[in-house]
């Protein structure tokens, strides 16, 4: 069961796409899981033959859990683990990469790898070591795996479908991960007013000359920007585990949806600085459109670097944003307005939006946050250049 | 084609962008916006929608008239019914 976000502690396995014999491609969809926040397409991250199925049609099993065995291409076969929870360390396990995820078998129970502090909160959880999964170096249990043992033990109530709708359970897993993230995340925030006239006006006239499906928002010229200023600041685009930051190879900014009926996703927008302005449009549209529609995949869950979010539509001049663990840092729009501007003596009235930073202490300073809200307004100027 | 029929296209294309409205539901004067729960991505893709169901241009600036249901059928009548004029008058002039 891939990690799926900090608010994501199981999954419901609802079918499997393909069966026991096939051959399946890397990227291609396997199985359809249903998580608190949505429906997600999960995809396989090698090529190969599918062994064996370990997990059925509407079990529910904690993130981390093998769900299938595959046997790569050109490689023998291997014994398909004994039991769900145990991990076989040569067939692949369908579970994004980067993320892979060990667990403990019975005989090495005795001897677990979870540090002292990870010990002493299962300890005050009521959450038994043995059965958590860990995601360590070496499958080590750390804090954030007996968080999410302790949230999936207390979302599986005996009628879990019946006692509680998604909404509720949405709303809880938000809750948990919010919670966690501003426990342990010394948050800090920055917020700059960004001109938007030159934005608005190369906006309005290129989609004068564009047909409908080519045209573009200004939400994505504002996202392509905060890629691009995270090649600078690359430190706010890094993932914390255990206390430890490590930058991302990509930069993959997660967008905040709002889901009708409420809750929120932020898949991501994969490479997001290396997209030309018009796919990153139309791959924008799509996965809102999918976002919406429960027809998200795993990768665009689990790989966000960083999140954007802009509650400008709904009125909101300022955002500030709470971040989204594992991330470092979380950028923020509000609605663009029609205020006073000072340039070089003049004034005059000028659209404008207000960009925030929430970044985690622990990894950047204000110094560096302010670079970047500098490096996000000075590209939002040459807009032809995103 | 009749206001019924752009209408059931109308109604296919929200179908699309908010699959769980019910779309018999919709107030036909009241904006869509505030109906579905629709935002500019949305309403983009209602437009695209609209422009690969019935083959016509919809100008930015022509936006605010597709703001609720009724204003959709009158302001993809009558450009329907310029696409057809245009496509007569390039018949006869050629």
């Amino acid at each position: 069961m891939p990690t799926l976000g900090a608010d994501m502690s199981a999954g419901k396995l609802i079918a499997w796409r393909k069966k026991p014999g096939d051959s399946i491609k890397r990227g291609e969809i396997i199985a359809d899981v249903e998580t608190d926040k949505a429906d997600i397409e999960v995809e396989v991250f090698t090529s190969g033959v599918i062994e064996k199925f370990l997990v059925q049609p509407g079990d529910k099993v904690p993130i981390g859990t093998v769900l299938a065995i595959i046997r790569e291409e050109g490689k023998p076969l291997v014994a398909a683990p004994s039991e769900i929870r145990a991990a076989a360390p040569q067939p692949t396990e369908v579970s994004p990469p980067g993320r892979r995820l060990t667990s403990a078998t019975r005989d090495e129970a005795a001897r677990l790898r979870i540090s002292p502090a990870a010990k002493k909160l299962a300890s005050e959880l009521g959450v038994d070591p043995s059965t958590v999964t860990g995601t360590g170096p070496a499958g080590r249990i750390t804090r954030q795996d007996v968080e999410r043992a302790a949230a999936a033990k207390s979302v599986q109530p005996i009628q879990p479908e019946l006692a509680i709708g998604r909404q509720a359970r949405m709303r809880q897993a938000i809750a948990a991960a919010m919670a966690r993230s501003k426990r342990e995340i010394p948050h800090y925030y920055l917020s700059t007013t960004i001109d938007m006239s030159r934005a608005m006006q190369w906006l309005a006239a290129e989609n004068l000359k564009r047909p409908v499906e080519n045209r573009l928002l200004y939400g994505v010229l504002l996202v392509k920007a905060v890629a691009l200023a995270l090649r600078e600041v690359p430190e706010l685009n890094s993932i914390c585990t255990d206390g430890r930051a490590t930058p991302s190879s990509e930069i993959n900014v997660g967008v905040a949806i709002s889901l009708r009926g409420g809750g929120l996703i932020a898949p991501a927008l994969h490479n997001t600085d290396h997209q030309n302005i018009d796919d990153l449009m139309k791959k924008f549209l799509d996965l809102v459109k999918r976002a919406r529609a429960g027809k998200l995949r795993s990768s665009e869950i689990s790989d966000p670097t960083i999140t954007v979010t802009s509650l400008g539509e709904e009125g909101v001049e300022t955002v500030f944003g709470i971040i989204y663990p594992p991330q470092v840092a979380l950028v923020g729009f509000g609605k663009i307005v029609e205020r006073p501007w000072s340039e070089e003596g003049q004034i005059d009235s000028r659209p404008v939006v207000n960009a925030t930073l929430s970044g985690d202490h622990r990894v950047s300073d204000g110094h560096r946050g302010a670079l970047f809200l500098a490096a996000v307004d000075r590209l939002m100027q040459e807009p032809d250049k995103l | 084609m009749t206001r019924d029929q752009i209408k059931a296209a109308v109604q296919r294309t929200l179908g699309s962008i908010a699959p769980e409205a019910d779309l018999s539901q919709i107030e036909p004067d009241v904006a869509l916006r505030d109906q579905l729960d629709i935002d500019s991505m949305d309403f983009l893709n209602f437009a695209i929608g609209l422009h690969k169901e019935l083959n016509v241009e919809i100008p930015e600036a022509s936006y605010p008239e597709l703001a609720t249901l009724n204003g959709c059928i009158e302001y993809l009548t009558s450009a329907l019914d310029v696409a057809i004029e245009a496509k007569e008058r390039a018949t006869v002039q050629s």
